[in-house]
């Protein structure tokens, strides 16, 4: 690399700033292979794992239903037949991003997907979800119409039993409005930013290894899956896979 | 009128309009301390369905890189 032009001013050699030291940690962890791949391990071949990604675009078309919503405002969504379409799209993809996620937690649940230093990945999505129900409740009290007042007239006592009342006040509709449309939309992105970002570090959770015992239903032996790591019964982890993320051998509890 | 009742709608929206009607009070189900929405119950049996769909049915597959 050539030398910067006299005039241009400089701090010390490299990574001598914290935005160097920043970007140099995010390049190191993040390479636009790793960032953006455009393959994955065999075993991702499987409809259990297109959930995650299902969720991330109901998502999206939950906040572009949900900006249209704010451009336009509650008369045009009450009255106007396209109005009404965008609302209903607001609703449903919600429902959809729900329905995904939870199909999603499910299949990563029996997986345990938490194996191979992919805690931090599990526990960033069970707090996606914990906001994301936030994130709806607020949704069913920015409706402004009978069913909002309703919803928030019967979740105030709730609310208010738990303390949270205190600076968390359903009947206060300016205060759900700006939390739904601007803080927990946020705090929900901020969230699913990091937890994609754990997936891309940590990768994809490969399956459980069969158990001997299915191995040795398959005429494979313990011996023969050592000795042949190639076999279609053995996952076999990525070739960029960090230490942990090795199929595990099962014990035969049969 | 179109599908909803009570609405006025044109043709073109009666195409879109809800199937079931949706302005009525809610349906429940109660089995002894449980009560749960029948809209409720549906979304849970076609997460469900989806969950056992996802593990059944085979993916397609097409010709793999490796590296």
């Amino acid at each position: 690399m050539s030398a910067p032009p006299a005039d241009t001013y400089t701090v010390g050699g490299k990574a001598d700033t914290w935005i160097g030291r920043i970007r140099d940690k995010a390049v190191k962890a993040y390479p636009p292979d790793r960032l953006l791949p455009d393959s994955q391990p065999a075993y991702v071949a499987s409809w259990a794992y297109v959930f995650g990604a299902l969720t991330l675009g109901a998502f999206i078309v939950v906040l572009l239903s949900g900006g249209v919503l704010a451009v336009e405002g509650p008369a045009w969504w009450h009255k106007s037949n396209a109005g009404l379409f965008v609302n209903s799209t607001h609703l449903w993809s919600t429902e959809l991003f729900f329905m995904f996620m939870v199909v999603h937690l499910w299949a990563k649940f029996f997986m345990a997907a938490w194996r191979g230093r992919r805690k931090a990945t599990w526990i960033t999505g069970v707090i996606a979800f914990a906001v994301s129900i936030a994130t709806a409740f607020t949704g069913y009290l920015s409706q402004q119409n009978f069913d909002s007042e309703w919803i928030g007239t019967q979740a105030k006592d709730g609310i208010n039993s738990t303390g949270a009342g205190a600076f968390w006040n359903v009947l206060n509709f300016g205060q759900m409005l700006m939390w739904h449309i601007v803080l927990l939309p946020l705090l929900v992105a901020l969230v699913i930013g990091i937890h994609v970002l754990l997936v891309r570090r940590r990768g994809v959770v490969p399956p459980f290894a069969p158990t001997q015992a299915q191995l040795a239903k398959a005429g494979l032996g313990l011996a023969t899956n050592l000795a042949a790591p190639a076999s279609p019964l053995a996952p076999q982890a990525p070739a960029d896979s960090l230490p942990g993320d090795q199929p595990e051998l099962l014990e035969d509890q049969s | 009128m179109g599908l909803v009742s009570g609405t006025s709608v044109d043709g073109g929206t009666a195409l879109f309009a809800a199937l079931v009607h949706l302005g009525g009070a809610g349906k429940y189900i109660h089995w002894g301390f449980v009560q749960i929405s029948l809209a409720n119950l549906i979304v849970i049996a076609v997460m469900i369905v989806l969950f056992v769909a996802a593990i059944a049915l085979p993916f397609p597959r097409h010709e793999t890189r490796r590296k």
